[in-house]
């Protein structure tokens, strides 16, 4: 059955990479735009959508660099497309410029990364997860990111949804945290009937077209939104503006736009949380990981718990903002947080900083190119029971 | 600015005449305006606006064509034309027989 | 069509006929006496007005520098982008809901420096927007830096033994890589101008405009070039009209005469024809050509 009669969403199971799994969650969130250049190890998700797009109604351009995927973008998603690009380390470096653009005009649209070694050109082909603290400061001056990190291609396909559904939700870039080795996994993927996606709908003005203001925020500090074409005669600026969106370069305005950009994430950060739990009740140690770690972290738990250590497992989804809370919990009530990831210790850092003394924090570093062998962890947890 | 050759219908159109409206403390006083009216309706003023620069005084209204080059010129959209209201019953350049 | 005949909009003895189209709480604009911004603006708006293209179809993206504020102050949809963005903001825009008249108004630095890849793409692709680059010959916003088309032996702040790379022919360039619209005019010109803004919004593909403005506050005054009324009289008394000059000759030498005029115009698909016509071709019936952008009403 072709795409017209079957409808875009591919329900059913399939046997995905996490790449593919990311463009068809794309799809079924209803992101209809794609701008993007080629780059390992992201290219497939690129790839798949140019394929299917033609054939569902949506529009795929491969823009000259990553500096005009991204802006374009962010043209599309004011003119009222749900739009996303894709790209790994160095790209995702390119766009970093954008994605300033993208926060202080509050626009919503998805930025996958699919992560590999760096710094530099570093290792394409190979895995990494030393983007973490890019994704949340990556470019220049203060904000607030939400940010997400899948650990199987099922999870490429779900949280590619959910990606689309916060930054709809909150007005802001997300980034989508994948790695080499979750977007090269192929396993086993169910897509859900098209009416059981859960696909939020853009936050619409709906008042008097001659009252909109951009900038005046609703109750949870975002503010709504309309697309260009529809005579509200906005003026949209990456300058710092007031809720008209007119430049007012002062300190008393910056004061009031910055803070909200930040206030309108660390205010909701209880709303945007997602994290999975295992034995942590009792637990001596707890493994906190994400992404690709927390897959191996698994065998490394099972391994301990087969010693008699009492290990939980907190495994993080919502990467940014940091689910500060849980962890100044847990580090009241374990021994040990270890941490796996494939970096010298980025999210660690935020681990550490969130349990502020209270238990003791070890890192399980890796420089990338492969994930941890599992024993390390072991040794880590090991060593951290005593 | 002259004519390179007399129209040879020039005595018997009429030209149309408008109004030139200044207004005077938007102005930065780049004196486009003034250096480019075909018909130097305009001079600088002797006064000062707020900003501190001579806005163009309406010397010569009678002269004026509403040709809109001023309004055209100013990179302020401080200076335009309207259509005089007597000539605005008739179409302006149509032939004046009468005259 | 004769220049006498534009019906720009007519004022009342209240109101500047253009006070509808701009931002008049923002006024007075930042642009600093005698330079030629605000004159491409009224010669934008009258063309825009003259074209009849509905109001809220046309858009307006900018980049940064002192032309970068320009969408601050049309009152349309109007974006203000990042530095060199302005071309591929606009693309996305364009494409995602093809039924806007995107167009971009931006400085030379803008969009041949920073974002002379956008540029040149957009051309080649033959991308339906319309660019209007306002020329001032070097960066003003952050006083008078030199530029990809600062003439060589004209000074600038980082060129302060005078400069001696070779500039950019921007009509040349486009027209090389694919633009489909090409002209030159200067702030002097403003009924030109505005016929061919007004062209250049009708026409179907990638239209660019160079518009050659003056900068007395400092591209004019380190050049010892007097105001900006001094530059419009050189412009005045050195512009040579000639239309569809060859663009190679096009060049602009330091304060030598200056060719202006419409250079090319032609018919060529655009990108999306020519998206829409490949894809059709290889997939028949199941192509889908582009749903557009969410409707506010169904997407609840």
């Amino acid at each position: 059955m072709n795409e017209k009669k079957r409808g875009p969403v591919l329900t059913g199971a399939h046997y995905l990479d996490g790449d593919h799994a990311c463009a068809e969650g794309a799809i079924a969130a209803g992101c209809r735009f794609m701008a993007g250049y080629p780059i390992t190890p992201s290219t497939e998700v690129a790839e798949r959508l140019a394929e299917r797009f033609p054939k569902i109604g949506g529009t795929f351009i491969q823009m000259e660099d990553e500096l005009g995927s991204i802006a374009a973008v962010l043209g599309a998603a004011w003119a009222g497309a749900r739009a996303m690009t894709v790209t790994s380390g160095p790209g995702f470096s390119l766009m970093m410029e954008n994605i300033g653009l993208g926060v202080m005009t509050e626009t919503p649209c998805v930025v996958v990364n699919v992560q590999r070694g760096g710094p530099s050109t570093g290792l394409p082909t190979l895995t990494g997860q030393q983007d973490m603290m890019q994704a949340r400061w990556g470019s220049h001056g203060d904000y607030e990111i939400i940010a997400l990190s899948p650990s199987s291609p099922q999870e490429c396909f779900d949280l590619t949804i959910a990606c689309f559904n916060l930054s709809e939700k909150y007005r802001v870039p997300v980034m989508f945290m994948m790695d080499e080795c979750v977007g090269h996994m192929t396993e086993k993927v169910v897509v859900p009937p098209a009416d059981k996606i859960d696909a939020w709908p853009r936050r619409w003005y709906r008042g008097p077209r001659d009252k909109y203001l951009p900038y005046e925020p609703d109750k949870d500090g975002v503010p709504p939104m309309i697309r260009a074409g529809d005579d509200h005669r906005v003026h949209i600026s990456g300058l710092t503006h007031d809720q008209r969106g007119y430049p007012i370069i002062n300190a008393e305005c910056q004061q009031l736009c910055v803070s909200r950009l930040a206030d309108k994430i660390r205010d909701n950060a209880d709303d945007l949380m997602m994290i999975r739990e295992e034995q942590l009740r009792g637990a001596d140690v707890v493994v906190v990981a994400y992404g690709i770690s927390s897959r191996v972290a698994t065998k490394a738990i099972a391994d301990a718990r087969k010693k008699g250590i009492k290990v939980g497992f907190l495994r993080l989804i919502t990467v940014w903002p940091f689910p500060e809370k849980k962890i100044r919990d847990l580090a009241g009530k374990v021994g040990c947080l270890v941490m796996p990831e494939i970096n010298l210790g980025q999210m660690y850092r935020e681990m550490e900083r969130a349990a502020a003394g209270r238990c003791r924090t070890m890192l399980v570093p890796h420089c990338g190119g492969w994930v941890h062998n599992p024993d390390d962890i072991l040794k880590a947890i090991i060593e951290g029971s005593k | 600015m002259k004519y390179w050759r007399k129209p040879l219908d020039a005595d018997r159109r009429k030209a149309p005449h408008g109004n030139v409206h200044v207004i005077f403390e938007r102005c930065k006083g780049c004196g486009f305006c003034i250096a480019y009216c075909p018909r130097q309706v305009l001079e600088v003023s002797t006064e000062y606006n707020r900003k501190g620069y001579h806005p163009p005084v309406v010397a010569h209204p009678e002269k004026c064509v509403n040709c809109r080059l001023c309004e055209a010129l100013c990179p302020e959209f401080a200076i335009w034309n309207t259509l005089d209201e007597q000539d605005a019953q008739s179409e302006p350049g149509t032939i004046n027989e009468n005259r | 069509m004769n220049p006498n005949q534009l019906v720009i909009g007519r004022g009342t003895a209240d109101a500047h006929p253009m006070e509808d189209f701009l931002r008049m709480d923002r006024m007075p604009h930042i642009w600093c006496s005698t330079c030629g911004l605000g004159t491409c603006l009224t010669a934008f708006i009258a063309a825009a007005r003259e074209s009849a293209i509905p109001r809220e179809d046309i858009v307006v993206v900018s980049g940064i520098g002192c032309t970068g504020r320009a969408a601050g102050y049309l009152k349309y949809d109007s974006f203000h982008t990042t530095h060199g963005r302005a071309i591929p903001f606009a693309t996305g825009l364009k494409i995602a809901n093809p039924r806007l008249k995107v167009c971009i108004i931006s400085g030379d630095g803008d969009l041949v420096s920073i974002g002379g890849n956008h540029l040149i793409h957009a051309a080649r692709r033959n991308m339906d927007l319309t660019v209007i680059c306002v020329n001032n010959f070097n960066y003003a916003m952050t006083g008078g830096q030199a530029g990809p088309t600062t003439p060589q032996t004209a000074q600038a702040t980082t060129t302060p033994y005078g400069a001696f790379e070779r500039p950019f022919n921007i009509p040349f360039l486009v027209d090389s890589c694919g633009a489909t619209y090409v002209a030159r005019w200067t702030a002097l010109h403003v009924r030109q101008l505005t016929i061919s803004i007004k062209e250049a919004l009708l026409h179907r593909g990638f239209s660019f405009i160079e518009v050659i403005s003056p900068c007395p506050t400092v591209y004019g005054r380190r050049n010892r070039l007097g105001s900006g009324l001094d530059l419009m009289k050189f412009y005045h008394d050195h512009s040579i009209t000639k239309n569809f000059a060859s663009t190679r000759e096009c060049d602009i030498r330091y304060q030598q005469d200056i060719i202006v005029g419409k250079f090319v115009q032609k018919e060529e698909p655009t990108y999306l024809d020519s998206m829409n016509e490949q894809m059709k071709k290889a997939l028949g019936a199941k192509f889908v050509p582009y749903i557009g952008p969410m409707d506010p009403a169904k997407d609840v």
